[in-house]
């Protein structure tokens, strides 16, 4: 095995440069060391002025997501061994504002997140003095996979429609908001329909499953981005062929 | 707000708020949540170094504990955490505990947390070490992953609440012994802001990065209780620190407790479980509550180190490990209830635990100790308020049961939420002097960080040899043994750390995020806690709980039934007081599990 492998990183630190760089680094190769680890390697022992973010190192709290020779992943799960002999292309994620060097802008994110209204939404609330809502572990299996999503935002890499529009809700969002909807606890989908289906982005999405298939935590979104479709033709339908009162 | 300002010309900017939570994890997010329902026109601020979904919460797995199902009492629960902790626990804080945890927990459920169910639909709950009865609550075993989102996912419809995203906080504002604020640089731009507001807790948790190998995100550096330290208030119970069993070798990441509680067994490399040795009972094949692999978590790592001097561990590249196998519980178990932990195995050290072992070793989980608080959050500071594990309450006294600490940052988070929302009703605002204080760091931050000399330059030292070597000294002398020498050599060594720490170079001069001075910053911060620690675990002249001395072995009530309080002398060394132990229906007994 070789003793050392090299990872050409993107650099751009927006006060020195208009466009983004690449730089190598050289690093040692170890069997059980990941991208993560050799970024930190280098940012301990070589350039502290590398910039990217991680927290858990366990692939949970959705931090360090990356491109790693060209595809979107969790970099503390993608191990060095995976790409040698290198070199390894560590770059920002795609589809993102890149903020400095591996850091992208996420805050759009997080106002689709809020528009798609990720929270139990009823009419009325149950006193908590009356104890749980009753959920059996069938209706739990009916959103819980939806409910995985660690927002590392790989998915919105890559997705070719965010890649051309990117005011698309997206895969993420969109999954949230499915994962309430089919809630048994939620009454609250009529309101989520309306902020999906009024944008065209939902119905651009061709079912290129991309989304679903470099989802670290096997969320689907794609899945849910049909569910959404095919809910909301249905309504749409509905809104045709019955009066009012039985929708 | 995320405009980018031409750099080094901006302004000072001044934000305020009512309520400013500094921490966007579990604790914080239940603080802003309970102080906006508290008192819906107050304007609440999360100020938080990461997106709160991001925040260590996200990594807790195994469940949280809530009395909710007949046969269950609260005064069970009391007995299970008080002897749990040694009797080190304030009682009255453990009942108020106990007695608010089903409501907080039935409100999780009300807010959409996943939470697994019996088939009736009723919430289900699995049995956890330590706990004589069932009533740890899981959503399988990503508890505090679905716990967090549900959270965060909740927080967004209060407009109110207003988020400081990706703000790193230096420093708070105290003017007149009341806090007013914090100081933070906002990442993406490097500008440095205030925040003023009426009331501050802190939610910023742990600081197991002192240690070199911990289940600890990286962001866990104890930035709050340093910034309470420095503050003048004082830490308690430092010295107790939470050895987990079951961490996976060099990466330290987490196997949860509910692998035992499932049924998983401990084995030594002759296949024996060696639990049995240790006076935590006999094995038997289904797992028995409060015995062996359901004992508490400081008498399983102790007996861990006892059984490697015994030469019955197995030698890896990464130390010394033991063999969890939850094989014999199949797969169909392990997919519905420990779904995670086999993601892990799977894709962190390429093993499947549905049919082989898992290689595991004692690793730092959890502090214990904590800025110093009283049952309502509220610290010595006026206008200061502490929840979760950034705050010592305390309940978890000398050694914390798995499954307390999320329903103890959802309990306390929300006391501290209501009483900060109450205080800001009698406070003035914030005094004249914030803009004056925020520019006087903003100076200080720009002298003493972004001016040092380059790491290139070749006079300096970098930040990670210095953490590296801290983590070192930690490990030494306030691992899960300790003794006078090692600790008197880790206090001097750390000493010398924290003059050396001036030496260290910066080569990033970027206003955009700078991470090279958050780690700076963050070392800095670690560095005062490891004193508190090692100086605490050195005046502590007996063993309870996590807190092994091998030259003071037995516990020391006449003397030590008290709380360390680590105290910031003017030179910055820790000076250690002790304030008493809350004793109410638990009068101090002897620990006994297996029995």
């Amino acid at each position: 095995m070789a003793s050392t492998i090299t990872l050409a990183v993107t650099r751009y630190r927006p006060e020195e440069e208009a466009e983004p760089t690449v730089e190598t680094y050289t690093v040692p190769f170890r069997k059980d060391w990941v991208v993560l680890d050799a970024l930190n390697h280098i940012k301990d022992h070589q350039d502290g002025t590398l910039s990217y973010r991680w927290s858990c190192r366990m692939g949970v709290c959705g931090s360090c997501g990356m491109m790693v020779n060209g595809s979107p992943k969790l970099t503390c799960a993608a191990f060095l061994s995976d790409y040698a002999p290198g070199p390894v292309r560590v770059e920002p994620l795609q589809f993102f504002p890149i903020v400095r060097d591996l850091i992208v802008d996420i805050g759009e994110f997080l106002h689709k997140l809020k528009k798609v209204k990720p929270w139990i939404v009823r009419a009325e609330e149950q006193p908590l003095s009356e104890g749980e809502y009753l959920q059996t572990p069938d209706e739990v299996d009916a959103y819980k996979a939806f409910s995985m999503c660690i927002n590392c935002m790989l998915c919105y890499s890559a997705c070719p429609i965010v890649g051309l529009e990117s005011h698309f809700t997206g895969p993420a969002a969109i999954a949230l908001a499915q994962r309430y909807n089919l809630d048994s606890r939620d009454q609250g989908a009529s309101g989520r329909v309306e902020i999906l289906s009024d944008h065209e982005g939902m119905w651009g999405c061709t079912f290129v499953g991309d989304c679903s298939r470099v989802c670290p935590k096997n969320v689907d979104p794609a899945a849910a981005i049909q569910q959404y479709k095919l809910t909301t033709a249905v309504d749409t339908l509905k809104s045709w062929l019955l009066p009012r009162g039985s929708r | 707000m995320s405009l980018r300002y031409p750099l080094r010309d901006f302004h000072m900017d001044i934000f305020s708020c009512d309520v400013l939570v500094v921490g966007g994890g579990g604790a914080g997010l239940r603080a802003a949540i309970a102080a906006a329902d508290a008192q819906p026109t107050l304007k609440i601020g999360v100020v938080s170094k990461v997106y709160p979904m991001r925040s260590h919460t996200v990594s807790a797995e195994g469940g949280a504990a809530a009395v909710i199902k007949t046969g269950d009492s609260l005064d069970e629960h009391a007995y299970d955490t008080i002897s749990g902790g040694d009797w080190l626990s304030d009682q009255d804080a453990v009942e108020v505990f106990v007695r608010e945890a089903p409501t907080e927990m039935l409100q999780m459920e009300h807010w959409g947390c996943p939470w697994n169910r019996e088939p009736d639909g009723h919430v289900a709950v699995r049995p956890f070490g330590g706990m004589k009865v069932q009533r740890t609550w899981f959503a399988a075993d990503k508890t505090g992953f679905h716990m967090l989102h549900t959270l965060f996912q909740t927080s967004l419809k209060y407009e109110q609440i207003q988020r400081f995203d990706e703000y790193f906080v230096t420093t708070l504002l105290v003017d007149e012994g009341r806090c007013e604020g914090v100081v933070a640089i906002e990442l993406a731009t490097g500008r440095v802001v205030a925040i003023a507001a009426k009331a501050v807790i802190l939610c910023t948790g742990g600081c197991g990065k002192v240690f070199p190998f911990t289940t600890n995100a990286s962001i866990k550096n104890g930035d709050g209780m340093a910034l309470a330290y420095r503050a003048g208030v004082p830490l308690k119970d430092m010295e107790f620190v939470q050895y987990h069993p079951t961490g996976l070798p060099f990466t330290g990441i987490l196997i949860t407790e509910a692998a035992r509680a499932e049924g998983g067994w401990m084995l030594n490399k002759d296949g024996y479980r060696y639990l049995q040795d240790y006076d935590l009972g006999k094995p038997e094949p289904k797992p028995v509550l409060r015995s062996m692999e359901l004992g508490p978590r400081d008498r399983l790592s102790q007996a861990f180190v006892k059984e490697q001097e015994k030469g019955r561990t197995f030698e890896g590249p990464y130390g010394h490990y033991v063999h969890l196998d939850v094989r014999h519980l199949g797969q169909k178990l392990i997919d519905k209830k420990l779904p995670f932990v086999r993601e892990l195995c799977l894709k962190y050290v390429n093993l499947d635990p549905v049919r082989e072992m898992i290689p595991v070793r004692p690793v730092v989980h959890y502090m214990m100790g904590g800025v110093h608080t009283d049952i309502n959050g509220a610290t010595s500071l006026s206008g200061l308020y502490a929840a979760g594990e950034v705050a010592c309450v305390s309940i978890n006294g000398a050694n914390r049961l798995g499954s307390n600490s999320l329903t103890e940052l959802l309990v306390f988070g929300a006391r501290a939420g209501r009483a900060a929302a109450a205080f800001t009703a009698e406070a003035p605002d914030a005094s004249s002097s914030v803009a004056t204080q925020a520019h006087d760091e903003e100076a200080h931050l720009e002298r003493r960080f972004r001016q040092r000399d380059s790491v290139r330059s070749g006079e300096t030292e970098r930040i990670a040899t210095l953490r590296t070597e801290m983590q070192g000294v930690m490990e030494q002398s306030a691992g899960i043994y300790r003794s006078a020498p090692t600790l008197e050599q880790g206090a001097a060594q750390l000493q010398s750390l924290q003059e050396r720490l001036t030496r260290v170079g910066v080569d990033d001069r970027s206003y955009t995020f700078n991470t090279e001075i958050t780690s700076l910053l963050e070392l800095s911060y670690m560095l005062d806690l490891a004193e508190g620690i090692v100086h605490a675990a050195l005046a502590r002249t007996e063993s309870r709980g996590s807190h092994q001395r091998t030259d003071h072995p037995d516990r020391d009530d006449q003397r030590f039934l008290a709380h360390s309080m680590v105290h910031r002398t003017s030179s910055g060394q820790p000076r250690i007081e002790y304030s008493p132990v809350t004793i109410t229906r638990w009068p101090p007994g002897k620990r006994v599990y297996g029995r």
